[in-house]
């Protein structure tokens, strides 16, 4: 192919699906003049799986997301068709936002707001190779032989990267939802030394919604009171028209058609190499790892308003088509559906993820940064993150300006990135709450308190809504102020309040704040015995409330955290040979200089290296310096 | 998630070896250890003394009040310290228990027990020690961390290690409930409720109970009972020390690096491990005619966990008998009334009752009721426990202060739940219990939780 040279950007991104148009965005809005390139300009954003957004740990994500002035916030609250706080009957550490995708609208709405960005170019194109200068990336050739320089490269291949579907017997070369696929990246990838791996995953079948009897399904609506992802949307914005989802169970019938047909099943046939998720299990893993279970749950999730294509959720399959369709006939409510398209398992290159630093920088190429399910993530919010993560760095240094990177302490993308280039993964790769050490801190609703500061130095939050985080903070504050001064007096009607809740009796008169820690006392509460007005609205009362309820457990982790931050304080030298500790472990030496550990904190967080080995890289490298040795 | 982050902790240990010398030392290192020592030590203010001072006071107790010994705390601030850090050493009087009472008081207080070779290493992380030989310094903190690792791992009995392995595990299939249902809200899996956190809490922290209960005897299983042979000259002492130091009942020690007085002899008296102290003093008083033993005998009573005081059955009590009765009142004691082969003075019936002792009658010279006498020794410490086949004991300090914490993290849970807070926050308390006892057995795999959660529910898309 004669290649011919186009234009020079600062920061070019590949691939515009949910990592990538976060980080073009941030890109372009950090200033940078910035070209996203993709396979296809009909797949911008588009959701090739479950049509929807959020739930625990991932919605969080969205808004942490939201508060350093991402897009995927935003446009999931103008494009969804049903919003639901997943766990409001459980702590606030774990109550989880989750919304129905419209997942046209969701695409061309990101498309729209990336095409009326300034400084930012999207463009459609095959990306084939990297241009790579003395070990460092100067930008990419595409298959038409466009030659395209830059200051840094981000790359987002999704499953894109070689990949193959199976449905049945059948498998060949494509992307996701029958796109092209990314072959000759990968192996220039390979040329460039990177180690790559096959991961699998896999999507249900859709289905016409007229062809469901929904009478033999239950129901889940959504919730009334109004709920955002973005920080910047209004309550009198929130849909009142929502959409329904529907649920329905497979039983004895289905599983023996599945038990019936494994051996067509490119799962246990040994077509398919790749590793998939333990979490994302096909119906047919499940139905064979499970076999004590005559059950399991199935979710019908409407893909939008106009269409009537129904996404059978939990239903993940690759079994051959007319299985498939067995398979849907023996579920309640689904006896005569019509199938219109097959759900498939899809093989794809990763690269293992320890190959990068905590900015998403490779360790290998100077300026070239990878996001997203390519790095051996799952999940459209994990991919977002890791995009705005790349994109922010991206920009940072086409500007010679420090990196950016965020701790465990400080967001569940923290959690993810450190997971990711720290332990590596040998499955695509979930956020779970429980990945989170300080989940008590990284809650969804004080996204906006952690990381609206660090959004406003990067310039992706503007002056404005930065003037009103201030101002939030402020109230915050006030109230929490007058809490402490508010006195609650045992009267009758306080007494008959608590006998309500089945508590004790107040003896004398409490300041408001103690009295707010009694279990199931609201501040509207407080506000009603009192007759005392609080300054703020209901999002800083509720972050006044979290904040006194909890405040003995809230103690606890940032006393954790105090610990984890002077632990990632002690540095270790960059140019730090390993080869030359003496009495290192073989495994922990192979280990740590494989994943080059930047602070003793990360060292300790590697897997298989035990505490002497520890202690004595912690000698070694005494606060940043090698101690004086001699040999 | 398992958290290893302990370089700041306050660390504590005994820094003598047990059941050496008259005085131990247990040594507290780290930026609360001043503020953890003063809350038990009765005496001077120690965070108002100056640097590098010797302070005369008590041990209490503060939750019961009760005076564990009388001691000398020795204050040295940052930086001129071993470890570079502030550092207490309380020398109290030797005696394993007592001595391990004060370390579990510091325990409960706030202190950490040190992983073995901490403090050297913190001595060298805070640059107190220039590593101008690499090497040897690096094989001496492996040595040290990995041997001692392995030593900890061993020394929990099967039985012992089967137990919390399975607490681990009785507090991870909750924990992963409690995870699958906050990660996966919509499914239908059973919901673990404020009720079942709480009844699960309170059964592991039972069981723990009654492991820390053992702690105690599995200690001197493990150390010996250090016991003092006393009585006035001509008594029997040195016929009972050869009887009870015969051959097949001789223990051969290998504790690596402590050098035993090698006049001290550990004997084992139906599986009960005992130290013999001041061996060397009892054939000293019977070999020799000279002045009394009393003086060298209050050292031994001092530092003894067992007295057995030797009377000579065929005569009168003397007023050195008086004065070792008297001397050895507040101990666990056995009055062993020997020479019944000869006419008797004395009867077991009147010493029972004025010393309120055990009281046993015995011929030495004639081996007669000796068998008696090593059975009430087991009796009165032991209450049976050995008799089990299957030993679920508690050896080590480091092993009952992990337990101590998990207990008291398990209390944290309960309270958590009984003050209303959800289960996903007391959650916090469980899964510190689970990881306090995961660095007993070792066990710390940090995806531990997420590979339970997959293997026992069936979740995803």
């Amino acid at each position: 192919m004669k290649t011919y040279v186009s234009n020079e950007y600062d920061v070019i991104v590949v691939g515009a699906g949910h990592a990538g148009c976060e980080a073009a965005l941030a890109s372009a809005r950090m200033g940078e003049k910035t070209l996203l390139l993709t396979i296809g300009l009909d797949m911008v954003a588009f959701m090739p799986c479950n049509p929807s957004i959020g739930g625990p740990a991932k919605g969080t994500v969205v808004r942490e997301i939201d508060a350093l002035g991402g897009e995927m916030g935003k446009n999931i609250d103008k494009t969804y068709i049903q919003m639901r706080m997943l766990n409001t009957g459980k702590g606030p550490a774990v109550r989880a936002l989750r919304a129905q995708a419209d997942k046209w609208d969701y695409h061309e709405e990101m498309k729209r707001t990336i095409e009326n960005t300034p400084n930012l170019t999207l463009r459609q194109a095959v990306v084939d190779d990297l241009i790579v200068e003395d070990r460092e990336c100067r930008g990419v050739v595409t298959n038409t032989g466009a030659r395209y320089r830059a200051k840094s490269v981000v790359l987002t291949t999704g499953t894109a990267a070689r990949g193959r579907i199976f449905i049945g017997e059948l498998n060949y070369s494509s992307g996701p939802n029958n796109t092209i696929p990314a072959i000759k990246l990968s192996e220039s990838l390979e040329r460039l030394g990177f180690k790559l791996r096959r991961f699998k995953t896999g999507t249900p079948p859709r289905v016409n919604r007229h062809t469901i009897d929904y009478s033999k399904t239950e129901e889940e609506p959504g919730d009334k009171e109004p709920r955002h992802f973005s920080f910047t949307s209004r309550d009198e914005d929130y849909l009142t028209d929502q959409t329904s989802c529907w649920m329905t169970y497979t039983n004895p019938k289905t599983h023996e058609i599945i038990n019936e047909n494994l051996d067509r099943s490119p799962m246990f046939s040994g077509d398919i190499v790749g590793v998939g998720p333990r979490y994302c299990p096909s119906i047919e893993t499940k139905v064979v790892r499970f076999a004590d279970k005559d059950r399991h749950q199935i979710f019908l999730e409407p893909e939008g308003r106009k269409t009537e294509e129904i996404y059978v959720g939990d239903f993940s399959t690759s079994m051959p088509e007319e299985v498939q369709l067995e398979m849907l006939h023996t579920v309640a409510g689904l006896e005569k559906v019509e199938m219109m398209r097959p759900g498939y398992a899809i093989e794809y290159d990763v690269v293992d993820p320890w190959q990068l630093t905590h900015t998403l920088e490779t360790k290998r190429i100077k300026h070239l940064y990878m996001a997203g399910q390519m790095n051996g993530t799952s999940g459209y919010e994990e991919a977002a993150g890791q995009g705005l993560i790349a994109g922010i760095n991206a920009a940072l240094s086409a500007e010679g300006k420090p990196a950016f990177t965020l701790g465990r302490d400080e967001a569940y993308i923290g959690v993810l990135i450190d997971d990711l280039v720290t332990k590596g993964t040998e499955e695509p790769y979930r956020l779970l709450t429980s990945r989170a050490e300080y989940r008590l801190l990284l809650r969804h609703d004080n996204a906006d308190l952690r990381l609206t500061e660090k959004g406003h130095d990067l310039g992706l939050i503007d002056d404005d809504r930065y003037a009103e985080f201030l101002v939030k903070k402020e109230l915050i504050q006030e109230d929490l102020d007058r809490l402490r001064e508010i006195t609650v007096h045992p009267t009758i009607a306080v007494n008959e309040y608590l006998a309500g809740l089945g508590q004790t009796d107040l003896n004398g008169g409490v300041k408001a704040d103690v009295f707010l820690r009694r279990p199931r006392v609201t501040v509207e509460d407080v506000e009603r015995l009192t007759g005392q007005k609080l300054a703020g609205d209901r999002y800083v009362k509720e972050q006044v409330e979290i904040d006194i309820k909890y405040a003995g457990y809230i103690k606890k982790q940032e006393i954790q955290v105090a610990r984890l931050r002077r632990q990632e304080a002690k540095k270790i030298p960059k140019d730090i040979d390993y080869d030359q500790i003496e009495g290192l472990a073989t495994e922990a030496r192979e280990k740590f200089a494989k994943i080059r550990p930047e602070t003793l904190a990360q060292a300790e967080r590697i897997s298989g290296v035990n505490p002497a080995d520890l202690a004595i890289l912690s000698v070694y490298v005494q606060n940043g310096k090698y101690a004086k040795v001699q040999k | 998630m398992v958290q290893r982050l302990t370089e700041f902790d306050t660390i504590a240990a005994i820094s003598t070896p047990l059941g050496e010398g008259g005085i131990s030392i247990v040594r507290v290192s780290g930026e609360d250890a001043v503020a953890i020592v003063n809350r038990l030590f009765k005496g001077k203010d120690l965070e108002k003394v100056p640097s590098h001072t010797i302070n005369y006071g008590h041990i209490v107790d503060p939750a019961t009040g009760q005076v564990i010994d009388e001691v000398m705390a020795s204050v040295m601030l940052a930086p001129k310290t071993f470890t570079k850090e502030d550092i207490v050493e309380i020398n109290c009087h030797g005696g394993i228990v007592v001595t391990n009472d004060i370390l579990q008081l510091l325990l409960a207080n706030g202190a950490r027990m040190a992983d073995p070779g901490e403090f050297t290493k913190r001595a060298f992380v805070n640059g107190r020690i220039d590593l101008t030989q690499a090497e040897s310094v690096m094989d001496i903190i492996r040595a040290k961390t990995d041997k001692a690792r392995q030593v900890a791992v061993k020394q929990l009995s099967g039985g012992l290690l089967t137990e919390i392995r399975a607490l681990r595990q009785e507090i991870l299939d909750v924990l992963a409930n409690v995870e699958v249902n906050i990660d996966y809200p919509e499914y239908d899996e059973e919901e673990v409720t404020a009720q079942k956190l709480l009844a699960c809490a309170k059964a592991v922290s039972g069981k723990i109970d009654r492991l820390l209960e053992t702690a105690q005897e599995g200690q001197i299983l493990r150390n010996g009972l250090k016991t003092a042979i006393v009585g006035r000259p001509n008594v029997g002492k040195s016929s009972l020390l050869n009887y009870l130091t015969q051959s097949d009942k001789a223990i051969v020690t290998d504790v690596a690096g402590t050098t035993r007085d090698t006049l001290e002899e550990f004997v084992s008296v139906k599986g009960v491990p005992l130290e013999l102290i001041d061996t060397a003093g009892i054939h000293h008083t019977e070999d020799q005619v000279e002045k009394i033993g009393v003086e060298r005998s209050k050292k031994a009573i001092a530092q003894a966990d067992l007295i057995l005081l030797l009377l000579d059955g065929s005569q009168e009590l003397t007023e050195e008998d008086r004065r070792l009765l008297e001397l050895t009142a507040g101990k666990k004691r056995i009055i062993v009334l020997n020479k019944t082969d000869l006419g008797q003075k004395l009867t077991a019936a009147e010493i029972a009752k004025e010393s309120g002792s055990e009281v046993i009658s015995t011929s030495i010279m004639m081996k007669e009721n000796l068998d008696e006498l090593e059975a009430l020794i087991k009796k009165l410490f032991f209450k049976g426990i050995e008799n089990s086949n299957d030993q679920v004991l508690v050896t080590n300090q480091r092993q009952a202060g992990l337990l101590a914490k998990a207990k008291q993290q398990l209390v944290d849970v309960a309270s958590g739940l009984e003050a209303g807070m959800p289960v996903d926050l007391v959650q916090i308390d469980f899964t510190g219990a689970w990881e306090s006892l995961g660095e007993i057995t070792g066990d710390s795999a940090p995806d531990e939780l997420i590979n339970d959660l997959f293997s026992q529910f069936c979740l995803g898309k």
